[in-house]
């Protein structure tokens, strides 16, 4: 049920460092790995894969493969996820993760991995208990206190140890919200889910216990059941409240208390970690920013884009950094681009035009026109690509899903101190994807105006040979 | 800020006398430096090992970091300096009792990673005290102590009685030490499947339950998953279970998520309130939901675990499928595993928005996507009667305007599978279908649009043109599978179309039969050929027969896989869909297996799953074909009762036997498709061919446990007149058995060389794949026998190689009757006079006493080229007089066989053979009574 070893390989496969908890696994299993995903196409090689009686499980960071090698039928979804807690644990540790930062830290790196993970089951894993037996130079002075090595907390509170002291006592929350959206390539919205995360950066002495209270709905439909009799203020709370359809809690948060009363409450960790995350999915949600692209190609040769944005959010609130990126076929050259506000550039690195703004007031329309010339040979798959149009964004004060801290209580029994809690609320774009028409479509039109002999049903026929022949060939 | 990598730099000559010197100087800081150097050569590989006696020097310090290090090395090191290691054991068990916990679990930790006997019988008292160790730090890592030592001594952990305490510390007062605990027993126990160390009672039950809320994210997933092992009382105990589980579906943590999922999904079984279910189904949902938001590798595991909840709940997410949309920069494993559920959730409801998904996934650029996308149009098509026609329309749009031609490809081969779910119903696509014949590349679309054709060739302007143009020009070019559904379509074409079609299906019918080096095609094209020649009503009702219907999988797994993989959700074996003991080697963990026998199925529906099955490709037109042509015939034939007349007709024409023997050979044959023209006569090899008994290989050739689980079966047959070695290769391995081999005889008796072998394609754990490597004889080869044992002649060595198995070498045995030649024949006289001359004492007589009924043993002497030379009857007595020659020392024999019903009502037989030299008597006698015998 667990773990054999675990190697972290550079990119080109070789062995960086390597902790074999089990000695079961021969050293040479990783020429194997090697073989398949370094050696093979990466993307035909699937994250968990089994060969010859040892399983391989991966995930990549930056340019540092993670591997772990398991001789038995262990659950690979904690494989995995103590993969990438090894990598949240370095990365507090080292700042920056990369190949030339753990051969830097060699030593805390083995330290590390013994003490998370002891004969192949994860142990503690919170970077802040980890601190307090393994220091690192970074962090070193920044730990508060200079006592000698102790044993880590193992109790019901393994996250937080004790006598942490601050001269102020203050809390400070981030409320962020990720918009993913799909778009289909004739403008009717897929779906769409807001992805938002409460993170909790807590300077807070002593053992502290914490309340936070939410509009979320389930609080005030359970508040109105508490309630004798109907109370039209709380009806009206409740209507106003938000629906989250799934929460997922750091671990110090009691769950069973939640699923009674809804009540969050915890004990937190030290410093910044994700209290919640919640999910919030609404078929009918309104895209924030919306783009239309339409696409004509001129005799082959040329190409024009004609984008319209347009901001679907209130006046008073104002976007930042938006980004808009147009995919367009490669190797184009000559761009020629004319945009109503901010600026747009050809990025060819990335075979797209980008749109960025810095600011966008709510409620406006803004339009792009950009002409580029296309290479005179193609190929044909590379013409094949059309990629979605993505756009980035970041709206502060404004949470879309209109969730809203009511309150955020601390309590520390034996040294009962005032304390500040500050909140922010942002909502930013995720994965928002507006997938594009066919540009045959559109430009079919252009193309017989411009004279191009053939009718479209053959041309499509022998196109479609010329690709056969193409494939042929791979 | 000091770096660690400047550790790394030291590769001058010399360096370990300078490791040494540093070690053992006073300065403590150049110790460690050292020591940190030495540490650094270790990591990349450089060999430290002689600095063994230096490093331990070295453990007695009050520096943490230090002793860290020290012991890193000796995890490393010990297990190549077993005796020197001993050294350090003293340091070790004071280190165990040592005032400061930190200090004390180091140690435990340590000791227990360096597998060495030695110090492992140290261990036991240090472990003991561990356990009690008032610092729960020091009893967490006591514990996991326990599973270092079961590891390496299980014996020495049961005479401590460490099980006994690992079982009170579940109830311990700190949830990581019960979590650690639980881990360890259900390790233990995992590893002994026979016995019961650790089985969960409800004791255990309210202890693991009352530390769940308590402990660590991983303890969460320890304990979950033990109790995924526990059995409730009734539907109450189930629901009280459920009710603290729920909770942990809020978790962070997706491995404690699908492992709560897991466990609810089991108790479920035991609820019996509808409403209950109904309920934590509905909890379920948005907790899987959100894993699609995690990283990509969790998502991947994530997806698989949902298939299989799907699978076994399916309403669990039926109103969920919008979040199972393809994102362009989802990575192609995500993206394969979306759709895989997408098909599961399709209804008719949703199929508008699916469809729509997945025109758009077909213009893709990932070739094995855009192929699954066109194939999920088409078990849409299937699955959903009301969909078909806007699933034909997206199809043919596809066809129509798709640039890339593996997409008409992939349309075509989807296509034909709609013609057989509905037939009659699209016909006026053909016409689209056509105009792409020339585009066709790749054999499975080739192959489909042929079937198509033979299907409708009643509906298509010159069908035998099309044919001819385009596919029966280059018919040895082609793949075998085209060209067996090229035979079949031809055969079917002719047989619905008939005028002017004849000459093209004489043409098909003798490039299949005469040209090609495929057993299987020319068994086909024989088969066709006697069905058309004996009656074309009759060859109507075989090729032409109704067809199964074919219907979509609404499940991809079997509900008997699927109730063992459910408890292992979240693990490898949730993730592979298969079960665990498919991809695990490890000696300790083969389960012994219930039912024997099961394992094989099972294997073969996992692959089924791996490689899910294509909506109706388990049906598909050429299995289909194959069917009707071969199954169908053969079955009818063996039977009789398709064709009453033949087998009678048989008996007064023993004369034209010797005619119809030469349709068996490839010489020129009576003008087959008239069917009047030669009618019975053609008909007698059917009989006696037809309904030989199929003999499966039974000699293992090479066993699976010398070629890491690959194994051969394979006897030497002769078929259709060709030599030929038709073995069994089977995959018992957990790897894919690449399909090219080396294979090459030794020089032997008859001096038998073998072609190539080649498997159809790569083998996949648990599949197998029959083979046949031709054979031939060497020219001109002398066999090289001193009179001694004749058998020796039969053995054959031979050597095979391939990249997984590594090379073999093994004997197979040749018989006799595999080496004649074929075309003898003798006069009655003759037969007489050479017979008698021969005498008695060149006989060889073996008495078989069961045998197969008389036509079939002359059947297959007769396959095996032997000559009936004349037969006749005493009362209940049936002589048959064979003969055959061999080109081996240029001989011939002479068989007497004689048939006698036992009064058990079986047949028995002396066989006799004379044949000078008479070893060969000896040899054709043995190889016969083989053939004869029934087993």
């Amino acid at each position: 049920m667990c773990v054999s070893a675990i190697f972290v390989l550079d990119l080109q496969g070789k062995v960086i460092l390597c902790r074999n908890y089990r000695g079961d696994v021969p050293l040479s299993a990783a020429d194997k790995f090697v073989e398949r995903v370094v050696e093979e196409e990466e993307s035909q090689v699937k994250p968990v894969f089994t060969e010859g009686g040892i399983t391989y499980t991966y995930i990549k960071h930056t340019n540092l493969y993670f591997l772990a090698f398991t001789t038995r039928n262990a659950n690979a979804a904690m494989v995995l996820m103590f993969l990438y807690r090894l990598v949240e644990t370095f990365q507090t540790y080292f700042n920056k993760l990369e190949e030339e930062s753990i051969r830097d830290n060699f030593v805390i790196v083995y330290e590390l991995m013994d003490e998370m993970m002891d004969f192949g089951y994860p142990q503690s894993c919170d970077s802040q208990v980890l601190q307090t037996t393994i220091r690192s130079n970074r962090l070193g002075p920044a730990s508060q206190q200079k006592r000698g090595p102790q044993a880590p907390p193992t109790g019901i509170i393994s996250w937080r140890q004790e006598g942490i002291r601050y001269k102020q006592n203050q809390v400070f929350l981030d409320v962020i919200e990720q918009v993913n959206l799909l778009v289909s390539s004739t403008g009717t919205p897929l779906y769409s889910e807001i992805v938002g995360s409460l993170v909790m950066n807590c300077e807070l002495s002593g053992m502290p216990d914490l309340k936070l209270g939410l509009n979320d709905k389930l609080v005030f439909e359970h508040m109105q059941m508490e309630s004798a009799g109907p109370n039209p203020q709380l009806e009206q709370a409740r209507q106003k409240a938000v629906d989250l359809e799934d929460v997922r809690f750091h671990q110090c948060v009691r769950l069973a208390k939640f699923d009674t009363d809804r009540t969050i409450s915890f004990v937190p960790p030290d410093g910044k970690f994700e209290l919640m995350s919640y999910r919030v999915s609404k078929a009918t949600l309104k895209p924030l920013i919306w783009v239309e692209n339409t696409v004509e190609k001129h005799a082959g040769s040329r190409v024009e884009f004609n984008v319209k944005l347009s901001s679907h959010f209130k006046p008073r609130s104002q976007a930042n950094n938006v980004e808009v990126i147009i995919p367009v076929p490669p190797d184009c050259d000559s761009p020629d681009t004319e945009c109503s506000i901010g600026s747009c550039v050809y990025a060819p690195e990335r075979d797209a035009l980008v749109w960025s703004i810095k600011q966008l007031q709510g409620g406006k329309q803004y339009l792009l026109k950009a002409q580029l010339g296309l290479p005179s040979v193609q190929n044909e798959e590379e013409r094949m690509k059309r990629p979605p149009i993505t756009v980035k964004f970041e709206i502060p004060y404004f949470t879309l899903s209109g969730i809203q801290v009511r309150y955020l209580k601390v309590l520390e029994e034996k040294l009962n101190y005032q304390s500040l809690p500050w909140v922010r609320y942002l909502t930013k774009s995720g994965d928002y994807q507006l997938r594009q028409a066919d540009p045959e479509g559109t430009a079919s039109g252009s193309m017989r105006m411009s004279g191009t002999p053939a009718p479209q049903s053959r041309g499509v026929g022998a196109m479609a040979q010329g690709v056969g022949s193409s494939s042929r060939h791979r | 800020m000091a770096s660690d990598s400047k550790f790394f730099s030291t590769s001058r000559k010399g360096e370990i006398r300078e490791f040494q010197l540093d070690l053992n100087s006073a300065n403590p800081q150049k110790k460690k430096d050292a020591i940190k150097k030495i540490i650094a050569a270790m990591t990349v590989g450089t060999d430290v090992s002689q600095l063994f006696s230096d490093v331990i020097r070295n453990m007695q310090t009050d520096d943490l970091e230090m002793k860290k290090l020290v012991y890193l090395y000796l995890i490393n090191y010990s297990k190549s300096e077993p005796d020197l290691a001993l050294l350090a054991v003293n340091t070790f068990v004071k280190d165990t009792a040592n005032l400061n916990p930190l200090v004390r679990a180091l140690a435990l930790r340590t000791m227990g990673c360096i597998r060495v006997d030695s110090i492992t019988e140290h261990l036991c008292e240090p472990l003991r005290r561990g356990l009690k160790d008032p610092d729960p730090y020091v009893r967490k890592t006591a514990v996991l102590g326990v599973a270092k030592m079961y590891d390496i001594s299980p014996d020495l952990v049961v005479d401590e009685g460490f099980i006994d305490m690992l079982k009170t510390l579940l109830g311990d007062a700190n949830p990581m030490v019960v979590s650690n605990s639980v881990a360890t027993l259900m390790e233990i126990q995992a590893v002994n499947p026979g016995q019961e160390i650790f089985v969960i009672r409800q004791e255990e039950l309210n202890k693991l339950l009352a530390a769940l809320n308590a402990c660590s994210e991983w303890g969460q997933v320890f304990i979950l998953d033990a109790l995924a092992t526990y059995h409730p009382a009734d539907a109450d105990e189930a629901e009280r279970i459920a009710e603290r589980v729920v909770p942990r579906l809020n978790h962070a943590n997706s491995a404690v998520v699908l492992s709560s999922v897991k466990l609810l999904l089991l108790l479920l079984n035991y609820m019996t309130n509808p409403d209950s279910v109904t309920m934590y189904c509905r909890k379920m949902a948005p907790p899987l939901v959100t894993q699609l938001s995690a990283q990509p590798e969790i998502r991947y595991v994530a997806l698989r675990n949902i298939n299989l909840v799907i699978q076994k709940r399916p309403g669990l997410l039926q109103s969920e499928i919008k979040v199972f949309f393809c994102k362009y920069n989802d990575p192609l494993y995500v993206k394969m595993e979306k759709l895989e559920i997408m098909m599961l959730l399709v209804e008719d409801p949703n199929i508008a928005q699916v469809l729509a998904e997945l025109k758009e996934y077909a213009t893709e650029v990932d070739v094995e996507f855009v192929r699954k996308a066109v194939r999920a149009i088409g078990r849409c098509a299937i699955k959903l009667d009301n969909a078909a026609d806007q699933c034909v329309d997206a199809l043919v749009n596809l066809i129509d305007n798709s640039q890339v031609n593996y997409v008409v490809q992939e349309s075509i081969v989807v296509i034909r599978d709609i013609f057989r779910k509905y037939p009659h119903k699209y016909e006026g696509i053909i016409v689209k279908l056509c105009d792409k014949l020339e585009s066709l590349d790749e054999p499975e679309a080739k192959a489909a649009m042929i079937w198509i054709l033979g299907e409708y060739s009643d509906r298509i302007e010159n069908p035998d043109q099309i044919f001819e143009t385009y596919f029966v020009e280059n018919f040895h070019d082609e793949t075998p599978a085209v060209q067996l559904q090229i035979l079949t379509a031809v055969v079917k074409m002719f047989l619905k179309v008939q005028h002017d079609t004849q000459p093209l299906v004489h043409k098909v019918l003798k490039m299949a039969t005469q040209k090609s080096d495929n057993p299987d095609l020319r068994d086909r094209g024989f088969v066709y050929w006697r069905l058309l020649s004996a009656s074309l009503d009759t060859a109507r009702e075989v090729v032409l027969a109704p067809r199964p219907p074919i219907t979509a999988p609404t499940t991809t797994i079997a509900p008997e896989l699927l109730d063992e993989l459910i408890p292992q959700m979240a693990t490898l074996a949730s993730v592979f869909h298969r079960p665990p003991e498919t991809f695990i080697t490890n000696a300790k963990l083969a389960v012994p297996k219930a039912q024997p026998g099961m394992a094989a199925p099972q294997m073969e529906l996992t692959s089924g799953a791996d490689e899910p099955i294509e909506g109706a490709t388990s049906g598909s037109g050429d299995d289909a074909a194959r069917r009707e042509a071969v199954a169908a015939a053969a079955q009818a034939v063996a039977e009789g009762d398709l064709l009453p007349g033949l087998a009678s007709l048989a008996a007064p024409a023993p004369a034209t036997a010797a005619q119809a023997a030469g349709l068996v050979m490839p010489t020129p044959a009576p003008v087959a498709p008239a069917p009047v023209a030669a009618p019975a006569a053609a008909a007698v090899p059917v009989t006696a061919e037809g309904a030989l008994p199929e003999r499966r290989p039974t000699t293992v050739l090479l066993a699976q446990r010398t070629a890491k689980g690959f194994q051969l079966t394979g006897d030497f047959v002769l078929r259709g007149g060709v030599l030929g070695l038709d073995m069994l290769a089977e995959n018992l391995s957990t790897e894919v058995i690449p399909p090219e081999f080396e294979f090459q005889f030794n020089k032997n008796g008859f001096g038998v060389v073998p072609s190539t072998m080649t498997l159809p394609t790569a083998l996949t754990p648990g599949k197998s794949v029959s083979v046949f490597v031709r054979c031939d004889l060497q020219p001109g080869h002398q066999a090289p026998w001193d009179g001694a044992d004749p058998r020796t002649l039969c053995t054959v060595p031979m050597a095979l190689s391939n990249a997984f198995t590594g090379v073999h070498f093994f004997n197979g045995t040749v018989s006799l009757l595999c080496v004649t030649t074929p075309g003898a024949s003798i006069e009655r006289p003759a037969f007489a006079e050479r017979f008698q001359a021969l005498g008695e004492q060149a006989e060889q007589t073996r008495i078989l006493e069961r045998v197969y009924p008389l036509e079939t043993c002359l059947g297959l002497l007769k396959a095996r080229n032997l000559f009936e030379v004349a037969r006749k009857r005493v009362e209940d007595l049936v002589i048959v007089y064979l003969y055959g020659t061999t080109r081996v020392f240029e001989s011939e024999f002479f068989v007497e066989a004689a048939f006698r019903p036992t009064p058990a009502g079986t047949l028995a037989c002396k066989v006799s053979v004379r044949s000078k030299p008479e070893g060969i008597a000896t040899l054709a006698a043995d190889s016969a009574a083989i053939l004869l015998s029934m087993q």
